[in-house]
């Protein structure tokens, strides 16, 4: 690049998309993804919440409208950020060194390791899975069990990773109370025989039919809710999990087998979110992004020329991730016209 | 056998694999039965609620899990005033869910 870059953007997620596209129509900007294509997260999901829009579709979209001003440059691990001079310089392993005036973290999140809420029995009872790898079973249009078997009854444990003390995180995900109405409701479309239980504390569903969906999943795909944080797992003789909850409206123990027991995983800060967070003095208790004001200045940060947007800030769902990347894309915009 | 003198009380969890769904029975009847989002509302109102010891939502839930024996002689209680209905935010017709259970619970007892 033989002119000067305006902005670099760490993380070609969809917050660190849809600011280059804002951005890039006046601006040079260079996108840095440690991956080997754009699109973060959403590579890794099939159906988005509540349209069932195609996450693929969405990527798409967003790499056709990146304009001629922008350049990304895919497997860059940055290992490095630093203010030099009113500048921000952003160093890669090969030793590639970047300099712009403005930076933008964009770096995102990564699922809940679900092996840390041992009582669940991830990584050790075959039939507990993620709803991560739920998803990419949904995406293959294909439901089995460890054993090769369709399963005939499913559970969904929400908030595992979120809202809990034990594991350090006491904020709530957002994304997974959604997330299990999807799901749930594509499982059911895939093994229409299959009895659904979901247990939940609260069932957080704030966006435009949010709330729609699921009652639709109640009234059309006869998913049960039942209030209760599944409290523990074990494993029957052939391979069944047994889930043991209080149904809190009851007020008295429950306990179920099931074929397959999905655990909703909540997210926490990528390795990098947390690595320049820390490093630059911005990080909330959980290794998240801290903006300067939450209100008026929720992407600027208290470092001159440094922005932040999308789920590195806090968890968020895609479209939200996608306004935070043009909001910050706005604020940086007024920022080089007064400083440059 | 020896007696000690004590004996073991029986289980409060339930099992719910062992219990017998009449869910959709009842959804065929009352379709509105399944848009149930437990609030409570229904119970908080109640006529019968407030002077007897009746909690429809428990009784609804109950029967949700497969524990109609629990709830065999409660529903008596009811006045069917219809008061539960006026206030449901999710639209069910209680009052034609807690005659459906009554029918099908005297069905079953048969
Ligand atoms: S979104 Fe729902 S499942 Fe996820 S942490 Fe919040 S309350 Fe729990
Ligand atoms: S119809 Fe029955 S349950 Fe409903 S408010 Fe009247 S007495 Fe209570
Ligand atoms: S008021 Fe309606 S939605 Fe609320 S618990 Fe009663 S029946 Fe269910």
């Amino acid at each position: 690049m033989g002119q000067e870059i305006h902005t670099i953007i760490i993380g070609g997620g969809p917050a660190g998309l849809a600011a280059a596209i804002r951005l890039g129509r006046h601006h040079r900007v260079l996108i840095l993804e440690k991956e080997a294509e754009c699109g973060g997260k959403l590579n890794q999901w099939d159906k988005l919440f509540p349209d069932f829009e195609d996450a693929k579709t969405v990527r798409q979209t967003l790499l056709q409208r990146l304009p001629e001003n922008v350049t990304v440059q895919t497997s860059a691990n940055v290992t490095e950020v630093a203010q030099e001079s009113g500048k921000w310089k952003v160093t890669l392993q090969n030793g590639e060194t970047h300099i712009a005036p403005t930076l933008l973290l964009a770096t995102g999140f990564e699922p809940f390791n679900a092996i840390r809420k041992e009582e669940y029995g991830y990584g050790i009872y075959p039939n507990v899975i993620t709803s991560v790898e739920l998803e990419s079973m949904i995406a293959k249009g294909e439901i089995l069990t460890r054993e090769g078997k369709k399963p005939q009854s499913v559970a969904y444990i929400q908030c595992v990773g979120s809202r809990d003390e034990k594991v350090g995180n006491h904020f709530c995900s957002v994304n997974c109370c959604i997330c299990a109405v999807k799901q749930s409701i594509e499982v059911k479309q895939l093994l229409p025989q299959a009895n659904q239980f979901c247990f939940y504390m609260d069932l957080r569903m704030s966006g435009r039919n949010y709330e729609e969906r699921y009652r639709e999943s109640q009234e059309k795909y006869h998913v049960n809710f039942i209030r209760g944080r599944v409290s523990e797992t074990s494993v029957t003789a052939n391979n069944q999990i047994l889930v043991k909850a209080e149904d809190t409206l009851l007020s008295r123990p429950i306990k179920m087998k099931v074929d397959l027991l999905v655990l909703m995983v909540g997210m926490e800060p990528s390795p990098s979110t947390r690595q320049f967070a820390e490093k630059l003095g911005i990080s909330d208790p959980y290794g998240y992004f801290v903006s300067q004001n939450s209100e008026t200045a929720d992407n600027a940060t208290v470092h001159k020329g440094l922005f932040v947007a999308g789920s590195a800030k806090r968890p968020m769902p895609v479209p939200q991730a996608l306004k935070e990347g043009e909001a910050a894309a706005c604020e940086i915009a007024g920022y080089l016209s007064d400083n440059l | 056998m020896k007696s000690f003198g004590f004996n073991l009380k029986p289980t409060r969890t339930y099992d719910i694999d062992t219990q017998n769904d009449l869910c959709a029975e009842i959804a065929e009847k009352v379709p509105s039965f399944r848009q149930c989002m437990f609030c409570g509302s229904c119970s908080g109102t109640c006529s019968a609620a407030t002077h007897v010891d009746f909690h429809i939502l428990q009784y609804n839930i109950l029967f949700r899990r497969g524990l109609q024996s629990e709830i065999a002689d409660k529903l008596d209680q009811c006045m069917l005033c219809g008061k539960c209905g006026m206030v449901c935010p999710r639209g069910v017709n209680t009052r034609a869910m807690i005659m459906e259970i009554r029918k099908i619970l005297s069905n079953h007892a048969k």
